[in-house]
């Protein structure tokens, strides 16, 4: 064996090292949450944090089922809003549309992607904040805020997504359908869609685990108030602002518990990853 | 799926112009309302640009002075997001493109890329502030901050490299090996230097992330209003000096500033991306 040769053995190792770094922070990232989320849980037991209904950590009380309610609430909220703004501006600049009007949009769209969501938190609190107070009542500071916010920053990546897998179906599907004599919403509704589903749905996926991890944002217009929200105009606070709320002061068993809840949050996004991960490889296979 | 259709039962012409139409509305409504969060930032923030604002440093909690100590927080953790992340990133992009074929250990090192990229920064920062705050001993600070930032943007640098490294065409390689180099000078001396435009674009795109990040950021790297002198001084971020005078209040006039000036960036960080993108990546593959 040559020098050269054993060099380049002691460069695959090297690399691999490196390589398995995204791996390993992912493995220290989980250890170190669990490490001292999960002792507290086991201290109060499962149920009392996942169903107990009061968070009053200086009384020992760390009941989070208003948190998860509200991180449900606003994700689902979220998605009723962005899913079908941005679906159908995917569908409409793919199908629809110019080409040079798509290619003017779509980089708007994804450049818009990069606004910071403190930015985006701000404006809401600006303008739709009092808005929904003049005009709907409550506080303002509500789910219906927090869900309008969150729909708004989940569009870019949506509608990216979803363009990129439509986009993905071959065009000999839509001349088929076309030469069948089917219009092109009905090109759209039965044949391009049902193939590009996956690519969709992962996208969607994407932008849920973006709404239900976002933080700052919704801290802004959400009111955090640590209770079930009894409608969507009133307040509500999330897993994300339970951690970013309270860190700042937190000591000894109430910062365990903000840990707790972040275990929480990573077992949903957690699963929320795979979820897409396997939907979008099984697109892939296809 | 049959918004229209079934009960309706349009004529399918008559039902192509109405879901036209419609389809118009909605992509009207979501590009008019993020276009708008744009011109407002600007509108309202323009007018508090100046030099001063740019160049003094922030005074009375904000309310008084510029946001100078802030640009320079800002870019000293990016600067050491970077420093971290680039070459961890990269090297992850060499070994899966160049010293490997598909097999478990690829497919566990891309799954743990994308778990990664999908981690609410909030979990980052709670992860920051226990190992390198507490455990670490570095405290607030533009070290911890910066190490946080890197673990987060680093599956951004692995996947954009991985793509600018693919996009060399096998030819350049195979001229390279016919020479009798080794797969490492084929690396670095061929490889390497026709990617690097693809790379920079992973490692701007990054930039613009972590100018951006809050929720990792303050946990992290702390929010102290003064200049920062060394990697150990705890320090506030534009993002983080955002947030602070937008949510309590202190000065909106100085929050529209401070917004102008982080999107302001961004936007020209991301413009640049994606004429580089269009320039070097996906016209090539």
């Amino acid at each position: 064996m040559t020098r050269l040769e054993k060099n380049d053995r002691l460069v695959r190792l090297g690399l691999l090292m490196i390589a398995l770094s995204a791996i390993s922070v992912l493995a220290i990232i989980t250890l170190f949450i669990f490490e001292q989320g999960t002792p507290i849980m086991f201290r109060y037991g499962f149920k009392s944090f996942l169903l107990g209904q009061d968070w009053y950590p200086s009384e020992k009380s760390f009941g989070l089922l208003p948190m998860i309610v509200g991180s449900l609430m606003v994700t689902f909220g979220a998605l009723i809003i962005g899913v079908p703004l941005g679906l159908a501006s995917a569908i409409f600049l793919t199908e629809f549309s110019h080409r040079r009007l798509t290619r003017i949009l779509k980089p708007v769209i994804e450049l818009l992607a990069g606004i910071p969501s403190v930015v985006y938190g701000f404006i809401g609190l600006m303008f739709l904040v009092p808005f929904i107070r003049d005009n709907f009542g409550g506080p303002g500071l509500s789910v219906l805020a927090a869900s309008l916010i969150l729909g708004i920053m989940i569009l870019p990546t949506v509608i990216s997504i979803a363009i990129d897998s439509i986009r993905a179906v071959p065009d000999s599907y839509r001349e088929g359908s076309i030469a069948l004599g089917a219009t092109r919403w009905q090109t759209v509704r039965m044949v391009v869609l049902p193939a590009a589903r996956s690519g969709i749905i992962a996208g969607i996926i994407l932008g849920m685990g973006r709404a239900i991890g976002e933080t700052m944002a919704v801290i802004m217009v959400a009111g955090n108030a640590a209770d079930i929200p009894g409608s969507i105009l009133a307040p509500v606070r999330t897993l994300t602002s339970n951690i970013a709320l309270e860190m700042a002061y937190a000591s000894e068993e109430h910062r365990e518990a903000l840990f707790a809840t972040g275990v929480i949050l990573f077992i949903i996004i957690m699963i929320l990853n795979t979820i897409a991960n396997v939907t979008s490889t099984r697109q892939r296979k296809k | 799926m049959s918004l229209m259709g079934g009960q309706l039962k349009l004529q399918p012409r008559t039902e192509q112009k109405v879901i036209q139409v419609f389809m118009y509305l909605m992509t009207s409504i979501a590009v008019l309302v993020l276009v708008f969060i744009l011109v407002v930032i600007l509108k309202n923030g323009l007018p508090q640009l100046n030099l001063e604002f740019l160049t003094k440093n922030p005074a009375d909690m904000g309310r008084e002075g510029g946001i100078l100590s802030t640009i320079v927080a800002t870019i000293f953790l990016t600067f050491i997001a970077l420093l971290v992340a680039t070459p961890l990133g990269v090297g992850t992009a060499i070994y899966l493109t160049e010293y490997t074929v598909e097999s478990r250990i690829t497919r566990i090192i891309r799954f743990g890329a994308e778990c990664l990229a999908g981690i609410p920064s909030i979990i980052f920062g709670l992860f920051g502030f226990i190992l390198f705050v507490n455990k670490l001993k570095f405290g607030w600070s533009i070290l911890s901050g910066g190490l946080t930032l890197a673990f987060m943007v680093l599956p951004t640098i692995i996947r954009t490299s991985e793509e600018a490294i693919k996009a060399v065409p096998p030819a350049y390689r195979l001229v390279s090996f016919s020479l009798g180099s080794t797969r490492w000078q084929t690396v670095t001396r061929v490889v390497l230097p026709s990617a690097i435009p693809g790379i920079v674009t992973g490692v701007i795109l990054s930039i613009g992330r972590s100018i951006g990040e809050t929720a990792a950021v303050i946990f992290t790297a702390g929010s102290a209003l003064r200049m920062p002198t060394s990697l150990f001084s705890s320090s506030r971020t534009m993002s983080v000096h955002f947030y602070i005078l937008a949510k309590e209040g202190v000065s909106m006039p100085k929050a529209y500033g401070t917004a102008a000036v982080l999107v302001i960036s961004i936007l020209v960080i991301n413009i640049v991306t994606y004429y580089l993108m269009e320039k070097y990546i996906k016209r090539k593959s």
